[in-house]
């Protein structure tokens, strides 16, 4: 019995992984390509759950999770173009400051636009309650969510790996001035990385509002997470940054199964322990551009 | 956990040093002799949203004193920051005390923070009217003849729900899984349900500690189900309990859940369909009184939106602080003290009026319990709650539920 409820905790983490890994993908993404680690993305984060309620109160529920993203993505356009884009080359504390300042600057304005007291919205209805398959309880609307970000993943992966959008994008983590030897320029990619980065991170925060509250600070609960994720998994690597995220999920079901005080700790322990044996991360590859 | 409260606290002083460069010299070159109140509340963090409420309602206060012509002739002046964390709390309210001025100092919701501050206040003998911290540790054994306590403690609420439960046959042979927040408010109420369920008849199969970041409950509403209990019990406190509530009914447990906190805020930030149970309060924007009418739509006329008992509290506790000071004719803290023990009378916008105790300077009041209204019988979505009859009953002591004397941990 005992093997049965671990198993179900490690299910359960592994859905919860799929939310954590919707916000670190893009954060990995940005840092991957720019060489900019970006503060400022819980912020998008919390953008794309307060845009999904707006939306919500004139279109639905599904418009809102489609919209929302978008609307982000759009923002991600001039962050990118009016901010981002003069840091790549500066000393990454430049970026570390600007990205940095924006997320208080966006948490302020949230809550002078929607007040510092919480907002609340429900699922839909017909989401709510759980199912069970054989032993096992799944929340309707998580499986929603692990359906979604199944699906974003699928479609970034090929992206990254079956279109020339991704070849250039691979070469231009690798050998940024061999891409621009070749006569490509890396800045409309780089755009399209951060429309796609903060997008997924706004995708995580209009998915999670009907589940917990929709706060100006909730940007900052979700960024240690994330970070977390993107250093045991690795910079550059895919794959590293979909099981670190799984692994965050599972270790932190497992842990609260047993010493539920240590639950949110549990994460810490596992970065400490990668970094201990692996300080490139699971599965980090060698990026020759941040080492001087 | 470490990185994460660390950048709170970082992102926070930043905004302070922002806010002082463009917000204080105003308080600066102001008339002397103003008054000049030293209040601390949680903004940001999983109380923050209370703490929101909490600055409307003593700032609907002062204006009201001030626009009657203030205490003593003198106008108010609240000096309102964030307290972020029992650390910074203690911190500010040391600076507070030193460099700005105040003459004595007000507020707080978190337990632990309201600890360190009743510190500050001992070491500096300075009058420190704690607001909205209900551990009873605070009255109980980490009391000093300084501070004064607002709020209902721990044990009265649970008195307060505990009762309902007896009454509709939920205590007796049952078994509770409880979640309790892992602070020291928490830990008081874990302990003081434990005392009730244990004079009672109730069974505690499961207590899991909750950190208080802690948004995501689902590792803990699988170990609910494993351990299939008769009914479930929070302990916890300001988002938690939001979280818990919105997650419970996402995944749709069969067993009757119930609490021993809850504040207004989270309770609404729940949602419609969502809270179901019997849970406690210290007051509620419906109640059937003619001055809590009255402050409840002066409060929506102002700030477009009904008091939560955060707000509420925070304006009585100024016009408390008033009183005492009109009839002191002093900002002194020696002369409030003693007006305070005298166990003196004052309007709470409640049906009785309330008075500390003088032995553990603990405001004695009426708590409610409630339960959630049915679907269709809300008039707006701040009408959620049902409220029940007040505790103690009108013609009970206001002292019945409260810890007596002789059980009493608090030395002066």
């Amino acid at each position: 019995m005992q093997f049965t409820f671990l198993l179900e905790q490690v299910v359960n983490g592994l859905v919860l992984g799929g939310y954590y890994l919707l916000i670190a993908l893009g954060l990995s993404l940005i840092f991957s390509v720019g060489g900019v680690v970006n503060l400022a993305h819980g912020a998008f984060y919390a953008l794309g759950a307060y845009i999904s309620i707006e939306i919500r109160k004139y279109l639905g529920f599904g418009p809102a999770i489609v919209l929302s993203p978008l609307a982000v993505a759009m923002l991600g356009i001039l962050f990118e173009r009016f901010l981002l884009r003069r840091f790549y080359a500066a000393d990454p504390i430049l970026s570390l400051l600007v990205t940095f300042g924006l997320a208080m600057i966006a948490e302020q304005l949230i809550r002078i636009v929607w007040g510092a007291s919480p907002l609340s919205v429900n699922m839909p209805a017909v989401l709510k309650g759980s199912v069970i398959f054989g032993d096992f309880l799944f929340s309707r609307y998580r499986l929603l969510l692990l359906a979604v970000v199944v699906g974003v993943l699928v479609s970034i992966w090929l992206l990254l790996h079956k279109a020339s959008f991704g070849r250039v994008i691979r070469a231009g983590i690798q050998k940024p001035d061999m891409v621009a030897a070749l006569g490509i320029r890396l800045q409309p990619y780089m755009t399209a990385i951060v429309m796609l980065g903060v997008g997924m991170a706004a995708l995580g925060g209009a998915l999670f509002a009907p589940i917990t509250i929709v706060h100006p600070a909730m940007g900052a609960e979700v960024i240690t997470v994330a970070f977390v994720v993107v250093v045991i998994g690795g910079l550059g690597s895919f794959w590293g940054v979909v099981i670190s995220a799984l692994l965050v999920g599972v270790v932190r079901g497992i842990t609260i199964n047993f010493v539920p005080a240590a639950g949110e700790a549990s994460m810490y322990v596992l970065m400490f322990m990668v970094l201990l044996f692996r300080p490139r991360g699971l599965l980090g590859e060698r990026i020759e551009k941040f080492e001087t | 956990m470490t990185s994460f409260n660390r950048r709170t606290v970082l992102k926070t002083s930043a905004a302070f040093a922002g806010a002082s460069a463009i917000g204080f010299p105003a308080i600066v070159h102001a008339q002397a002799e103003k008054i000049k109140i030293g209040h601390l509340t949680p903004l940001t963090g999983f109380l923050g949203a209370l703490g929101a409420y909490a600055q409307l309602g003593i700032r609907m206060a002062q204006e009201e004193i001030n626009a009657a012509g203030g205490v003593m002739g003198r106008q108010l002046d609240i000096m309102s920051e964030d307290s972020v964390n029992p650390a910074t709390a203690a911190t500010k309210a040391q600076r507070m005390l030193d460099r700005d001025g105040a003459a004595f100092l007000m507020g707080e919701i978190n337990s632990a923070s309201a600890l360190t501050i009743m510190q500050v206040a001992a070491r500096n003998k300075r009058f420190y009217l704690q607001i909205g911290a209900r551990s009873d540790a605070l009255r109980g054994k980490d009391c000093n003849r300084y501070t004064f306590h607002v709020d209902i403690p721990s044990h009265v609420m649970v008195y307060a729900v505990g009762e309902a439960l007896v009454r509709d046959n939920m205590m007796k042979g049952k078994k509770f899984y409880t979640l309790t927040a892992d602070y020291i408010f928490g830990h008081d109420l874990a302990a003081a349900a434990k005392t009730f369920f244990d004079a009672n008849g109730g069974t505690v199969v499961g207590d899991e500690l909750v950190a208080t970041d802690v948004t995501e409950f689902s590792p803990y509403l699988l170990k609910i189900r494993q351990a299939k209990p008769d009914v479930v019990c929070s302990n916890l406190a300001g988002n938690q309990v939001t979280n818990l509530i919105k997650q419970y009914a996402e995944f749709g447990l069969p067993y009757p859940i119930v609490g021993f906190n809850l504040n207004t805020a989270d309770a609404w930030a729940a949602g419609e369909g969502n809270l179901s149970g019997t849970w406690p309060t210290v007051w509620y924007h419906t109640l059937d009184v003619p001055s809590s009418k009255t402050f409840v739509a002066n409060f929506i006329k102002k700030y477009g939106k009904p008091p939560e008992n955060h707000a509420w509290i925070e304006y009585i506790s100024l016009k408390m602080m008033a009183q005492a000071m009109t009839e002191t004719k002093s900002t002194d803290t020696e002369k409030l003290i003693a007006y305070f023990e005298s166990e003196a009378q004052f309007d709470i916008l409640k049906a009785r009026k309330g008075y500390f105790r003088k032995w553990d300077h603990q405001l004695m009041q009426e708590a409610y319990p409630f339960t959630v209204k049915l679907k269709g019988k809300a008039k707006d979505q701040w009408d959620q709650l049902e409220l029940g009859g007040a505790v103690p009953a009108a013609n009970e002591s206001l002292e019945v539920l409260s810890v007596k004397k002789e059980q009493n941990t608090c030395v002066m």
